[in-house]
C-alpha cells in the first residue's frame, strides 16, 4: 500500500548491460520488447497493483517566467545535462521490496538478441498523506 | 443498508454458498433493494437481504451445470432459521484478514465484505483506478475461496487489518478512520478479548484529537501545539473506560500499551503536564512485547521529555539512524538541548527523508524558524 513512481529514460542513466540502440533491433526482437513491457502491466493490472503509466515523447522544452507582462521563455531541452523521461508507471505495492522486484522485472525486458536490456530504471517513492497516528 | 452485508454473507456461507459466490449474491441483492426499496420498503430489511441473496445464489447456483455438487447443496438446505448472525460476522473478519492474503488485499477484501464498501468506494479511498481495486478484491476472494469458513484464524491478523484501515485517514470520499472504527466497534461487540478492546481504545483516543492535528491549510500541527479545547472530550472519556477495562483483565497487548500512552496524552490538561514518566513506563512495557525499532524511536522521545534531552540523545544513540523519523526525532532533541544550528541542519535533512507531504512541510518549517533566528 505504498505508491512508487518507474521511471524510464531516454538518457541521463548509466548505459545498459545490453546497450544497441533500439534501431538496430531486428523487428523480431522490437516485437519481443513491446510484448514484455504490455505483458507486464497486464500482470500488474491482474495482480492489482497497477496505477498508471505513460510514454513521453523525446521532445521537450523548458519553460520559464520572464518577468510582468512577458511571454515565458521556452529553451533546451539542455539535454547534455538533464536526463530525459521516456515514460513512467505508477504502481501500489505493499512495500519497498515488492517495489524493487518490479523494477528488476521491467529492467529485464528483452533486447538485442533477445536478451535482457538490464536498463537502469529509477525507483521513486511517492510522497503521502502521514498516517493517522504518527505520535 | 451496508451494514447487513456482513451478516447477509455470512449466513449464505454458513448454509453452503461458497464465499465469492456469496459475495456477488449479495451485492445484487443491494441492487435489487435499491430499485426496490424506496416504493416498497420491507419491513424486515435484514431478512429481506437474506431472502433475496440466497435466491440470487440459487439460481447462479442453478444456472451453472458444472456447478452440479453445490446445487444438491442448495436442496439440501433447511429452511432458514433464527441466525447467530454475530457469529457469521465474526468469522468473516477472519476470512478476510487470513494470513494467506497480502495486507493490502485483506484490508480491500474486509473493507468490501464486511465494511459493505463499494469497489468505487474502496478505489478513491486508496486512490488506485476502480479495475485495480476490482482485481485486487477477486484475487483476495479467490485466495480465501478454500478456506474452511468455521475456522477463526489469529485475532493479531484481523486487528493489524483494522490498523491499517485506520490509520490510512481518508482520502477519498470514505472516512477510513470512522470506518475502521465501526469495525472494530461490531468485533469488540461479539468477539471479548482484551487486545480488540486496546485497539477500539486507542483509535479512538486518537479520533478524538483528529481536529487539532492539522491547523486551516492542511498543515501538520505537533501535539504539544495542538488546541486541546477541541479535542473531543467525549470520545477520550469512552476510550479511556474501554482501556481500564481491558487493562484490569491483566492481558497486556500492543494496543493495550499503545492506547495507555494515547490516554496519558490525551489526560494532560496542558503539554507541560503530561506525565511523561508514566508514558516511558509504558513505552517501556510496548519494547517489551514487540521489540520494534519504531517503538524504541518513540521511546527516545519519551526519554528526551522525561529525563532531558541529553538521555534522549543518549537513547537515540543505540537505534539504527536510517529508521524513519530518526532524523526527526535527533533534529527535536538537539533544539531541546539548545545546539540550534545543528537542530536546523537536521530539521533540513530530516525534511529530506520524510516520507509525507504534510511531514516534509512541517520539518521544512521547523528548519526555516530556526535558521531565520
Amino acid at each position: 500500500m505504498a505508491k512508487y513512481l518507474l521511471l524510464k529514460h531516454y538518457r541521463g542513466a548509466p548505459a545498459a548491460v545490453n546497450d544497441v540502440p533500439m534501431a538496430e533491433w531486428t523487428p523480431a526482437e522490437v516485437e519481443a520488447h513491446v510484448r514484455y513491457m504490455n505483458d507486464f502491466a497486464d500482470r500488474l493490472r491482474e495482480s492489482g497493483e497497477f496505477v498508471d503509466g505513460q510514454a513521453l515523447a523525446p521532445r521537450g522544452e523548458w519553460v520559464r517566467y520572464d518577468g510582468e507582462g512577458r511571454p515565458p521563455v521556452t529553451d533546451g531541452p539542455f539535454a547534455e545535462t538533464k536526463d530525459l523521461i521516456a515514460g513512467w508507471m505508477v504502481i501500489d505495492v505493499d512495500g519497498h521490496e515488492r517495489a524493487v522486484e518490479l523494477a528488476g522485472e521491467l529492467s529485464a525486458a528483452p533486447g538485442a538478441g533477445g536478451k535482457p536490456i538490464h536498463e537502469w530504471l529509477e525507483l521513486r517513492p511517492f510522497l503521502t498523506e502521514p498516517p493517522t497516528i504518527t505520535e | 443498508m451496508r451494514e447487513f452485508v456482513p451478516v447477509v454473507i455470512g449466513v449464505l456461507v454458513r448454509r453452503g454458498a461458497g464465499f465469492a459466490a456469496a459475495e456477488d449474491a449479495v451485492q445484487d441483492a443491494l441492487v435489487e433493494a435499491i430499485r426496490v426499496w424506496p416504493s416498497n420498503p420491507p419491513a424486515d430489511p435484514k431478512a429481506w437481504l437474506i431472502t433475496v441473496a440466497w435466491r440470487r445464489f440459487a439460481d447462479a447456483a442453478r444456472a451453472d451445470a458444472a456447478r452440479r455438487r453445490r446445487e444438491e447443496l442448495v436442496e439440501q438446505q433447511p429452511a432458514p432459521g433464527p441466525a447467530s448472525t454475530t457469529d457469521d460476522t465474526l468469522h468473516l473478519y477472519f476470512l478476510c484478514a487470513h494470513p494467506s492474503l497480502s495486507p493490502s488485499s485483506a484490508v480491500a477484501l474486509t473493507l468490501r465484505a464486511v465494511g459493505g464498501l463499494t469497489t468505487r468506494q474502496i478505489a478513491a479511498a486508496y486512490l488506485v483506478p476502480e479495475a485495480t481495486m476490482a482485481q485486487r478484491i477477486s484475487r483476495a476472494k479467490r485466495t480465501v475461496s478454500g478456506v474452511r469458513f468455521d475456522r477463526p484464524g489469529d485475532v493479531a491478523t484481523v486487528l493489524r487489518v483494522l490498523y491499517l484501515v485506520f490509520n490510512e485517514g481518508y482520502s477519498g470520499d470514505v472516512d477510513l478512520s470512522a470506518e475502521a472504527i465501526r469495525l472494530t466497534r461490531q468485533l469488540a461487540a461479539g468477539y471479548d478479548h482484551p487486545e480488540v478492546s486496546g485497539l477500539l481504545a486507542l483509535m479512538l483516543l486518537h479520533h478524538a484529537r483528529r481536529a487539532s492535528r492539522t491547523g486551516p491549510g492542511g498543515e501538520l500541527v505537533p501535539l504539544a501545539a495542538q488546541d486541546r479545547s477541541r479535542w473531543d472530550t467525549r470520545l477520550i472519556a469512552e476510550g479511556v473506560e474501554i482501556l481500564q477495562a481491558a487493562l484490569a483483565r491483566d492481558r497486556l497487548g500492543e494496543f493495550q500499551a499503545q492506547a495507555a500512552i494515547a490516554a496519558l496524552h490525551a489526560d494532560a490538561p496542558a503539554a507541560a503536564e503530561t506525565d511523561w514518566v508514566q508514558i516511558l513506563e509504558w513505552y517501556d512495557e510496548l519494547a517489551a512485547l514487540t521489540d520494534s525499532p519504531i517503538v524504541r524511536l518513540n521511546r527516545a522521545v519519551a526519554v528526551g521529555e522525561a529525563d532531558g534531552p541529553r538521555a534522549g540523545l543518549a537513547a537515540l544513540a543505540a537505534l539504527d539512524d536510517t529508521l524513519p523519523r530518526y532524523t526527526a526525532v535527533a533534529a527535536y532533541l538537539h533544539e531541546r538541548a539548545g545546539e540550534l544550528d545543528t537542530a536546523a541542519r537536521l530539521y533540513a535533512e530530516a525534511a529530506h527523508r520524510a516520507l509525507h507531504l504534510a511531514e516534509r512541510d512541517h520539518l521544512i518549517r521547523q528548519a526555516a524558524r530556526l535558521n531565520a533566528r
